[in-house]
């Protein structure tokens, strides 16, 4: 059962919380606790802006236990504008083309449900390409 | 003090300390399925359709999702940061879960807990102005500075039915906090409530059933014209003192018709009539409505919004725009910028997606 892990990581996957360092005042994703930049201990929390552009992808046809239902899905190194890289999935891409830089958005989104009817449904963060804001 | 008891019926509620719209936020999924598409599949392709096309969730999107972004839309706008926030309440009638509530999927996503009320309201396409209410009364009394009130559904009609043409997905998320604060104050509220089983779901059972015919007249006429009508009458107005008006909206014609029914004229119900172009959206239709009327009214304007939902129950209000609204509005998304990204979708795509296939 894997509830309690899940459970734990809830913030840092709803809502793309990590942590700053106090003393290199580098952005921390996911956050570990100490900074991997300076070494020294890091437990600031920090909640990133979700903005980022697209580093690199990869579309999947054939998805791993557990993805089968959303496949193909594109997969994309995200580099946040705060800093750190993270791999997560593109949604609302349409008819659109992926392109390398292409600036994408954090949304929270259903990743998997453990059990399709019964169990608990997974939430977590992807990126989609920006939405137009008036100012 | 004792000498305001017991108040009449008809006094419409007014909260001792003045309320109203610190941020709103709305949001409609991508994908859109036209009628003809329905019509193709069950009408042999020859039925007039209620309305144009209807928007639909995605496959990773459900109740929760697209409450967490109206909600998000909606904490930018007011500017606060969402732990302020006391009471964050999803009224909708397809909760992603049957036991766990919604509310505290969306209050973890904003970062809004753990100091909160928060509850799923379920009183079918009004579900989510029960909230707004709610919200009212929690923030008007001094308990909450701020509470957050959302409506939001991912509609299903039976493969087939008639609901299956305008049975939409959508999202809107208010803030109510001190009429000071506000981009809209919410002047005053009036409901009316009977036991009209006009749609009703049994538990366990997937798709609803509906009295078809009996939707009309003594359901959804009936509720909203009562409503609005005891609403304007007990506050002195007339349709004339409001620049819009905003109905809840199972297809364009019912809106149309009950606008007209109370003296309102095309123009002041145009840019709140989205089921047209996104169906009916049940729990948000009327508060999505509300967003993209307030996305383009101007401080001074009146707004009247009613809502109705099948059991049978209205809920009118009574919104002045103010001032405010022109620094704030702008730092969300508007809700025609989330119509105008429209990716049409097949008969076949949509079954997909709302997860009609057997397994
Ligand atoms: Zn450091």
């Amino acid at each position: 059962m894997e509830i309690p892990r899940h459970w734990r990581l809830k913030q840092q996957r709803y809502a793309l919380v990590g942590e700053v360092c106090p003393h290199c005042e580098e952005k921390i994703f996911p956050p570990r606790d100490v900074c991997p930049y300076c070494g020294n201990e890091a437990k600031t929390q920090f909640t990133f802006s979700g903005r980022g552009t697209v580093f690199s992808f990869t579309t999947l046809t054939e998805a791993p236990a557990g993805f089968e239902q959303a496949a193909p899905y594109t997969v994309a190194l995200v580099k946040l504008e705060e800093g750190p890289v993270i791999t997560a999935q593109l949604t609302d891409l349409g008819d659109r083309p992926v392109e390398i830089g292409m600036p994408v958005e954090m949304v929270t989104r259903k990743i998997r449900a453990e059990d399709e009817a019964r169990g608990v449904i997974l939430y977590g963060y992807k990126f989609r390409p920006v939405m137009e804001t008036p100012k | 003090m004792t000498e305001t008891f017991p108040q009449t019926t008809f006094a419409p509620l007014k909260p001792d300390r003045p309320v109203g719209i610190i941020g709103y936020g709305a949001y409609v999924p991508q994908y859109r399925l036209p009628a003809s598409e329905v019509a193709r599949i069950w009408k042999g392709g020859r039925a007039a359709t209620p309305i144009k096309e209807k928007a639909v969730a995605g496959l990773d999107e459900d109740v929760a999702t697209m409450a967490i972004e109206a909600a998000r839309n909606a904490l930018k706008r007011a500017g606060i940061p969402a732990d302020h926030l006391r009471a964050v309440w999803v009224g909708s009638e397809s909760h992603p879960y049957a036991v766990k509530p919604t509310s505290t999927i969306v209050a973890e996503a904003i970062g809004a807990v753990p100091h909160i009320q928060a509850a799923d309201w379920e009183f079918a396409c009004k579900a989510g102005t029960e909230a707004l209410v709610a919200s009212m009364g929690l923030v008007g009394s001094g308990m909450a500075r701020y509470a957050m009130a959302i409506g939001a559904d991912t509609a299903q009609g039976r493969p087939g039915d008639e609901l299956e043409f305008t049975a939409a997905s959508g999202a809107a998320a208010y803030i109510v906090g001190p009429a000071e604060e506000a981009l809209a104050v919410i002047e005053a509220s009036f409901s009316y409530v009977t036991d009209t089983p006009d749609f009703w779901r049994r538990p366990e059972q997937k798709f609803p059933m509906h009295g078809q015919r009996f939707t009309g007249e003594p359901a959804y006429f009936k509720h909203i014209t009562e409503a609005a009508q005891h609403l304007m009458k007990a506050t002195g107005t007339t349709a004339q003192d409001f620049r819009y008006a905003v109905f809840h909206q199972p297809n364009t014609k019912f809106p149309q018709r009950v606008a007209s029914l109370l003296g309102f004229t095309p123009e002041q119900i145009k840019p709140g009539l989205l089921s047209p172009i996104i169906g009916n959206t049940y729990a948000a239709a009327a508060l999505i409505g509300l967003a993209a009327t307030l996305d383009v009214a101007q401080p001074g304007d009146r707004i009247l919004v009613t809502s109705f939902g099948s059991g049978a129950g209205s809920d009118a209000f009574i919104i002045r725009v103010t001032e405010a609204i022109t620094q704030r509005r702008g730092v969300a998304p508007t809700t025609q910028a989330y119509i105008a990204r429209r990716v049409e979708i097949d008969y076949g795509t949509y079954v997909r997606f709302r997860g009609k296939l057997a397994s």
